[in-house]
């Protein structure tokens, strides 16, 4: 650990070189994830029983580190074992003895934790031989399996703040500037606005007092790459910040946190704290002359807030009600001062762009997209987890090659994009490149990188009223258009999925939709019809079916559809009926049983009991 | 002071004699300016379970705000409570993941099972249930969390399984 | 280019295009401000001249930019800049205010205000349930309960769809000194012709805004009978004029 402050660049390096010479590079240690995901997988009892074995029965010296997350959420708890790199998934507390008497003392593989290729069928034992990762491009994700988040020699050991000794020493403001700008990196929070040029503008604007913020309220349900980001290596966005702060010329800033990612806030708390005891935070920095120092902010529960003015009224102490841009906010900000605001990944690449030059950083990804993108593959897909591929990769390649394709054998349907403010990208479609430009054409946006995957079983309907449903319970409630506006699009969704709508619902249901989009302020009202208009445009039959035909494909609609025991397949255990909220299901032991249609409330208690799949949809 | 003190008149069932103190003790953490206003209502309602009529009350004559300022901010930000929260809280997320895996099923069980609805609390005042619109832990989807333990997987069916689980704590 | 206001004032202005008349404008304007004083027509519901802008209703929207850039922005909170090319009434923008009239219209529509802009742009169904609500959530009793009577005695509470507002904790509160202002700027205050018990969510649409029935009578015949004079009845042109209450 560190004790002293860093007064010059040179300090830092030589701290820097301590700290990787006492690592032996041939050490035995294991790295283990306990991001959120994998705590909701039990890794903190696999942790506490390995720390409990290591010190009973471990070999001396092996280090336990528990990192931050690495993405492949479907096989948590993940842990790898070094220097060799074996990769065991799906760990268990009761593998735990195992794994230190037999890998880590004898060396011994344990084949029932290695992971399985689904597409070649083999077991895969290194790290760097698993498809999910070997097929994405992992810069920014690379390095939280590598990284205790609470340790920050263990993000100085994977080249942490060089780039910021770097700036500070031999770069000037405007230099940083244009190296961001040659970058061609563009905002990451869904806008893609170029991040130099903002940087830029608020540089230029009036006044001496400027502010930076880091937007991590993230709220997009099914996205979590910048909760990863944040509570796995919460560093790495930290020198992105100090670094944009020198440029843009700010002596404050702020990471705004969302409540419902405490372990973040919890991390990024520390790691602060940590580079104000370190001297990276505060005057003076590494001899520069340059101040900065920054707060944690945490958001309230208020989706709205993830809107740049918004979230700037928050910090402010006030409601989170969305304000008309221009002025803008690198023009007038955070009390009236010039404001730069980024999202979390936005300032992850920055220190990359400085490490790796401009030149070489805008060689990944496309003409129009440059670096990497992380993206959170989830819904109805094999692997679920975060994707960071370049920019331009395929939709279908994602899905399949890392995603591994739709599981249980059904077919893909569509794939969310975007978030609430994005729009579905039919199957057929897949070809697509995602970039900032690509999903334009179908209506749809990169946004910030949610990926819901969506098989035969959805059903679109409702997904447009799932998505509605949301909006209306964040919207400030400004805006006409969209406080009135989701609320009549929602009502005209629900007729339709209760067999209560005609089909001129469809008709005034678009026409809404449009006037929503054109007329509302902020981003969130004016990308709500999004969802809605997506899939009216590439699956207007289902819409059809539910207004005229009272039917829904897809088998989710409540109302439209019925349960019904499979006589051949029911074997009489009788779990469902005992399950049965409302003592529907009748029958005598071992002869099929039957379900009183004029009882059941579809409530699905049956369908997930059932061990022989006897009940179905109709 | 005193007069405010002789002046109130709400007195919510619970709401502690003492609660001026304990405010002041949370504010004088913080320097009086308005940026510091949702840290300190995060605070209070870590100190009581929920923010109280009088606390926030007393927060708007300290700080200078005018009270109904204080009422919109309580209420327009959702993970504020006005009413008394039960000993645990269970969680259940409706994002997208967790929807299309069908966490409506999972969360019209909860209500069925505990006999309320989001954001009621149960009569004994033992369980609140809420909906949170994304935890980040889309692969163990549907997610319920109840305080700071996070269960994966759910189905209507394991859900009757927690409950019964619970209730026997 | 500066304008001299009194003697030592200087306003830096800026030029603008609306409905292509070249205009000069001072900076910290709104669109809205430049509008009204050369004359262009801009319906406001949550507007007052003497009161912050706040930008809700969204019925002042006018059409920007030009070709494919264009959107539509609400002019009483949009600054004039310059360059700014604007249009106050094009179909983009009445097809939105049509829409806007329709939305507010069913959620409050015992309000002459909201019916005489129903007739003046031609809305002639409402193709929602009906809200019933009294308040279009506009906000000008807030502001000028803050602003010009220095009270601060009611807000917004909550958002959303259950957005309202009322005071502190919904209580009788003594910071009210029951002024009355709030009911002096309250556009959903005013009765429609025929009285608050209207089933029918758009009036008769008397084009000319005022009655017809005083050619033919002595005395307005809206108060009197319940609209059995008909005079300023007009053909319908849809069938349909709303769905049950909600």
């Amino acid at each position: 650990m560190i004790q002293m402050k860093f007064k010059t660049s040179k300090e830092l390096e030589a701290h820097r070189s301590a700290v990787l010479k006492a690592q032996d590079p041939k050490r035995k240690w294991i790295s283990f994830c306990v991001g959120t995901g994998c705590i909701a997988s039990g890794a903190e009892k696999v942790a506490a029983a390995m720390k409990l074995e290591l010190k009973k029965n471990g070999p001396k010296g092996v280090q336990f580190k528990e990192t931050g997350c690495p993405g492949f959420c479907e096989r948590g708890p993940l842990m790898v074992i070094h220097p060799e790199g074996i990769f065991y998934q799906n760990v268990k507390p009761e593998h735990v003895h195992d794994i230190v008497s037999r890998t880590l003392k004898k060396g011994e593989i344990i084949k029932e934790l290695l992971y399985i290729d689904p597409s070649s069928g083999k077991q895969v034992t290194n790290e760097k031989d698993v498809p999910f990762y070997s097929k994405q491009k992992r810069l920014i994700l690379g390095n939280n399996p590598l990284v205790d988040p609470t340790n920050i020699d263990d993000y100085m050991a994977v080249g942490g703040y060089t780039a910021l000794g770097k700036v500070l020493s031999e770069m000037k403001p405007e230099q940083v500037i244009e190296e961001v700008k040659k970058a061609g990196l563009r905002g990451r929070g869904g806008a893609g606005f170029p991040t130099g040029v903002k940087w830029e503008t608020t540089r230029n604007a009036k006044g001496a007092v400027k502010y930076i913020v880091c937007n991590a309220d993230e709220g997009d349900p099914g996205a979590f790459m910048n909760r990863s980001v944040l509570e796995g290596n919460p560093h790495s966005v930290l020198e992105g910040m100090i670094i944009g702060a020198f440029a843009i010329g700010a002596n404050e800033g702020f990471v705004y946190c969302r409540n419902e990612y405490p372990l973040a806030v919890k991390n990024v708390t520390l790691a602060v704290q940590q580079l104000r005891d370190v001297g990276l935070l505060g005057k003076n920095i590494l001899g520069s002359g340059f101040n900065f120092d920054m707060s944690v902010v945490r958001g309230a529960g208020a989706f709205v807030c993830g809107e740049e003015t918004a979230l700037m009224a928050s910090i402010e102490g006030k409601k989170g009600v969305p304000k008309q841009r221009p002025p803008f906010p690198s023009q007038e900000g955070i009390w009236g001062k010039p404001t730069n605001i980024n999202n979390v990944e936005t300032w992850a690449n920055v220190p990359f762009i400085i490490n790796m030059g401009a030149e070489a950083y805008a060689r990944i990804g496309n003409k129009t997209s440059k670096g990497t993108k992380i993206f959170a593959l989830v819904g109805k897909i094999k692997n679920t987890g975060l994707v960071e591929v370049p920019m331009g990769t395929t939709l279908k390649e994602i899905i399949y090659e890392i995603g591994g394709g739709i599981p249980n054998g059904k077919k893909l349907k569509a794939v969310q994009c975007g978030g609430p403010s994005g729009g579905c990208i039919a199957a057929a479609n897949i070809d697509v490149p995602v970039d900032y430009e690509g999903l334009k054409q179908y209506g749809a946006i990169m946004g910030s990188g949610g990926m819901v995957v969506m098989d035969e079983d959805t059903c679109m309907v409702d997904v447009a009223k799932y998505f509605l449903k949301f909006l209306l319970e964040e919207s400030c409630g400004k805006c006409t258009t969209c406080r009135e506006g989701i609320e009549r699009m929602l009502e005209i969704v629900t007729r339709m999925s209760e067999g209560k709508a005609c089909l001129d619902d469809i008709a005034l249901l678009e026409e809404l939709a449009n006037v929503v989009k054109d007329t509302t302020m902020c981003g969130l009202g004016n990308t709500a019809p999004n969802p809605v208009l997506t899939t009216l445009r590439f699956f207007r039959d289902e819409y059809i079916a539910h207004a005229k035909d009272k039917k829904c494909p897809a088998k989710v609609c409540k109302a439209l559809i019925s349960f019904n025991i499979d006589e051949k397949k029911c074997t009489g255990c009788g779990a469902c009926a005992k399950r049965c909220p409302q003592s529907a299901i009748s029958g005598e032991n071992k002869r099929p049983h039957k379900i009183d249609q004029k009882k059941c409330i579809k409530c699905g208690v049956c369908e997930s009991t059932c061990k022989f799949g006897a009940v179905s949809r109709r | 002071m005193e007069d405010m003190a002789l002046v109130r008149k709400h007195e919510l069932p619970g709401a502690p004699a003492d609660i001026d103190e304990r405010v002041d003790a949370i504010l004088n953490r913080y320097s009086g300016e308005r940026r510091w206003l949702i840290n300190i209502l995060f605070d209070i309602q870590a100190e009581f379970r929920y923010l109280p009529r009088d606390a926030l009350e007393y927060v708007a004559r300290r700080m200078a705000i005018p009270q109904v300022d204080i009422y919109g901010i309580a209420t327009f930000y959702k993970a504020f409570s006005l009413t008394p929260r039960g000993k645990h809280i269970i969680t259940a997320c409706l994002g997208t993941a967790c929807h299309v895996r069908g966490s409506i099923g999972v969360l019209e069980e909860l209500q069925r099972g505990l006999n309320v609805k989001p954001g009621g609390t149960t009569e004994d005042g033992s369980f609140t249930l809420e909906t949170v619109n994304c935890l980040g832990c889309c692969a163990q989807g549907p997610m319920v969390v109840v305080d700071q333990e996070y269960h994966g997987q759910m189905t209507p069916a394991k859900v009757r399984t927690l409950l019964e689980d619970e209730r026997k704590k | 280019m500066q304008v001299r206001r009194g003697i030592e004032e200087v306003i830096p202005t800026v030029n603008m295009r609306i409905n292509d008349l070249d205009v000069m404008a001072e900076e910290g304007q709104t669109i809205l401000e430049v509008c009204k004083f050369y004359g262009f027509d801009i319906p406001t519901l949550c507007w007052d001249e003497g009161l912050s802008p706040y930008g809700g209703c969204r019925l002042c929207v006018v059409e920007i930019g030009e070709g494919k850039n264009t959107k539509l922005v609400s002019s009483c909170t949009y600054p004039a800049q310059e360059g700014l090319i604007v249009r106050t009434r094009s179909k983009r923008v009445d097809h939105a205010r049509k829409m806007v009239i329709e939305l507010l219209l069913a959620r409050c529509h015992t309000s002459k205000v909201l019916q005489d802009l129903a007739s003046q742009y031609d809305v002639e169904q409402v193709r929602f349930p009906l809200k019933n609500d009294d308040c279009i959530l506009c906000g000008l009793c807030v502001r000028i309960c803050k602003e010009q009577m220095m009270a601060e005695a009611i807000g917004f509470v909550d958002r959303g769809k259950d957005m309202k507002i009322t005071t502190p904790f919904n209580d009788k509160t003594d910071t009210c000194r029951r002024c009355g202002a709030c009911m002096y700027i309250c556009p959903a205050c005013q009765a429609r012709c025929q009285g608050p018990d209207v089933k029918d969510p758009i009036c008769n649409g008397c084009l000319s805004m005022s009655p017809t029935c005083l050619d033919f009578y002595d005395d307005a015949q809206c108060f009197m009978s319940e609209s059995a004079c008909g005079t300023c009845v007009r053909e319908r042109k849809k069938e349909e004029v709303s769905k049950k209450e909600v």
